[in-house]
């Protein structure tokens, strides 16, 4: 038999029907929503009289709009009328379609991209798609897992199934170990700094090598969560015994025998020996340093020892135009070096870098330090249940003995929808995924870091490289 | 779904690459139930400044570009997030076509759920109808899908649409009910996935929120 990828297993496993040309329909297993892409799909099964044809495969949970602070408040906490609107919404929806819901107070709430696996719903093999481009994550298990709009999320509700056409795929390899202080936010950022944010633009990524198979679950889906950032369609690791430890006892992944019978079938996803991508990218684990990004794109990146480039050595006008504008929107200076520089406010948080993993990296460097004068600092964990067990393992004391904010589970400060965000002229050390112009609240200045390097950013009240700190 | 057949109406120049999702309706338009009135919205920090009034450089607030219909500009359009309010915001000011060399592929597959056409063109050709976009006297241009060509002030441009999303725009076709004519093949996936794979089937949910 000709040798597959693991993405050609998982479509051909799922492709059911052709539509012609290269479309097939595509069966979708796991169908997650939340509050702000979905009001207008089921506005839309309302107005052509269709049903939810799979409630049982669909889980909706608030988490973009939602305040991180005063969670047990639930709903009527939430003072902006617009957010209030939208929850609601999305709870009025969930229980006139009868989808099961995570309610705002409850104890599965968080993160949609950090409650799916959490829950075991995210299982190798499996399509998952939601109505956000960071639905990436969840290819750290051997899922096909993708972000759709809005009119597709009301296909997959009327019918489980995508009209899609297959992706290539681009295999990066990470040969080698990653040295002390280097985490999986440094090796995605180093990726996008190389291939830039259009450099996988139909492609799904498949990542292997050894610094993979080294790697925790919880970097394995940060690299995942930002292959989009790469413009991917999507990311994927072959599942192994990594991923399946920490898939075993989810309360949504099958049980005991079952649960063995699935791992038996679970290990033939890995892509077989010789089968082809169509490019591969080789990176070496060791060269690769802490990054930070200096622009208003995550490929505008370098090591913290690098500095902003000089857009006057640019040769294309366009590109050199690109360069004045993030520097001007960054209030930088060519050649400036990124260590030293003050920062105003520290994010550990988001889809991308707030797993309990992550709280235990910048809790390290936190531990037995303060947070500079004049730094605010939020940690907000992706969800209820990493709060319980950051919270049973002292995590917040010693955060808050730091001079961290500790909060309620939510996307928070990643995104400008909730209280959470920056104001204009703020600099902020970031763990979130997007440092796009005004992400982080209108005129906010983002620089995108690991989640031990943005705790080091708040201890020293400036861009600082968390190896010296260590 | 509205179909798009042809076009005729002023082009834009946007000549900055990556746009990204953000910057075509930032999160703040993003708290509505609703998908109209986006249009206001539109590249907010680029036409309006922090007081709300409106940039009088930023072309989309020049005549004649204030009714432009199509926009042209540089690659990997639409990146970042999936949002359709991004499109939607577009719509709703107008705009129903998009030249670009490339574009991200959530952006790229959500125009064609809402009549739109993103149309890829090689950079030389963009630049073409950039530099004629940019002049008011040159600025008029009709895209007509049926003949896959882009009349302009210079020539006649042809474009190479994917033909399946080519004939469901031109026809309106609803995605939904095409899908649901291939119910056998899905009753079909679900009862072989309830024996082979049951773990797909049946993930337990209601028992646990």
């Amino acid at each position: 038999m000709t040798p597959r990828t693991l993405y050609r297993k998982v479509w051909d496993a799922h492709a059911i029907a052709p539509l012609g040309g290269d479309e097939w329909l595509l069966y979708i297993d796991r169908h997650l929503l939340y509050e702000v892409t979905s009001p207008q799909a089921f506005d839309g099964l309302r107005e052509a009289g269709r049903r939810v044809r799979r409630p049982d495969l669909t889980f909706a949970v608030a988490d973009h709009n939602v305040p991180t602070e005063n969670r047990a408040g639930g709903l009527a906490a939430i003072r902006d009328p617009q957010s209030h609107l939208q929850v609601a919404t999305l709870e009025r929806n969930a229980a006139e379609f009868g989808l099961p819901y995570a309610a705002l107070a409850g104890p599965r709430h968080g993160i949609v991209h950090v409650v799916g696996p959490e829950l075991g719903l995210t299982l190798p093999g499996a399509t998952i798609v939601c109505g956000d481009s960071h639905t990436s994550t969840h290819g750290a298990f051997g899922a096909l897992a993708f972000g759709i709009g809005t009119s597709e999320a009301e296909h997959v509700l009327a019918t489980q199934t995508l009209p899609q056409r297959r992706s290539k795929t681009m295999l990066i390899r990470i040969d080698g170990r990653l040295g002390a202080g280097v985490t999986a936010k440094d090796v995605i950022l180093a990726i996008i700094g190389r291939i830039g944010t259009a450099g996988a633009t139909g492609h799904v990524i498949e990542y292997a090598g050894e610094a993979i198979s080294a790697m925790d679950m919880a970097g394995r889906m940060t690299l995942c969560n930002m292959a989009i950032e790469a413009g991917a369609r999507a990311g994927m690791i072959a599942p192994d015994d990594t991923a399946f430890a920490w898939l075993e006892g989810r309360p949504c992944a099958p049980q005991g025998e079952a649960f063995a019978h699935a791992v038996a079938h679970w290990r033939a996803l890995a892509s077989d020996p010789g089968a082809p991508h169509d490019r591969e990218i080789t990176i070496d684990a060791a060269a690769i340093a802490p990054m930070v990004t200096w622009g208003t794109s995550p490929e505008a990146v370098v090591t913290i020892a690098g500095a902003v480039p000089d857009p006057a050595a640019e040769a294309d006008p366009a590109r050199r135009a690109q360069i004045e504008r993030m520097l001007a929107y960054m209030g930088l200076a060519p050649g400036q070096p990124l260590a030293g520089l003050a920062i105003d406010a520290v994010f550990v948080g988001s889809c991308t870098n707030s797993r309990i993993e992550d709280l235990r990296a910048a809790a390290a460097i936190a531990r037995g330090r303060h947070v500079a004068d004049g730094v605010r600092a939020l940690v907000v964990p992706g969800s209820a249940a990493v709060k319980r067990q950051a919270e049973s393992e002292g995590l917040d004391r010693i955060f808050r003995a730091a001079g961290f904010d500790w909060r309620d589970a939510g996307c928070s400060m990643c995104l400008g929808l909730n209280p959470d965000r920056l104001a204009s002229g703020e600099r902020c050390a970031s763990t979130s995924n997007r440092n796009f112009e005004g992400r982080q609240g209108p005129g906010g200045r983002t620089h995108l870091v690991s989640p031990a390097m943005a705790a080091a950013a708040a201890i020293a009240g400036r861009l600082v490289d968390v190896r010296e700190m260590a | 779904m509205r179909p798009f057949i042809r076009l005729t109406g002023i082009a834009a120049a946007l000549p900055i690459a990556n746009v990204d999702t953000d910057m075509i309706l930032s999160a703040a338009f993003l708290k509505t139930v609703s998908r109209t009135g986006l249009g206001r919205g539109l590249f907010h920090a680029l036409r309006f400044d922090a007081d709300g009034r409106e940039r009088p450089g930023f072309v989309l607030n020049r005549p004649p570009w204030r009714e432009a219909r199509i926009l042209i500009t540089l690659d990997n359009f639409g990146c970042g997030s999936s949002r359709e309010h991004a499109p939607w915001a577009l719509l709703d000011f107008g705009i129903s076509c998009i030249i670009a060399p490339s574009f991200a592929d959530i952006f790229h597959g959500n125009c064609f759920k809402n009549g739109m056409l993103p149309i890829r063109l090689p950079r030389g050709d963009i630049d073409r109808l950039m530099a004629e976009a940019e002049r008011p006297e040159t600025a008029g241009m009709t895209v007509d899908l049926e003949s896959r060509t882009i009349v302009h002030a210079g020539g006649t441009l042809s474009f190479d649409p994917d033909p399946q999303r080519r004939e469901r725009l031109l026809g309106g076709v609803d995605d939904i009910a095409l899908a649901l004519r291939f119910e056998a093949a899905i009753d079909g996936y679900e009862e072989r996935v309830a024996t082979e794979a049951q773990w797909l089937a049946d993930p337990g949910l209601g028992r646990m929120v």
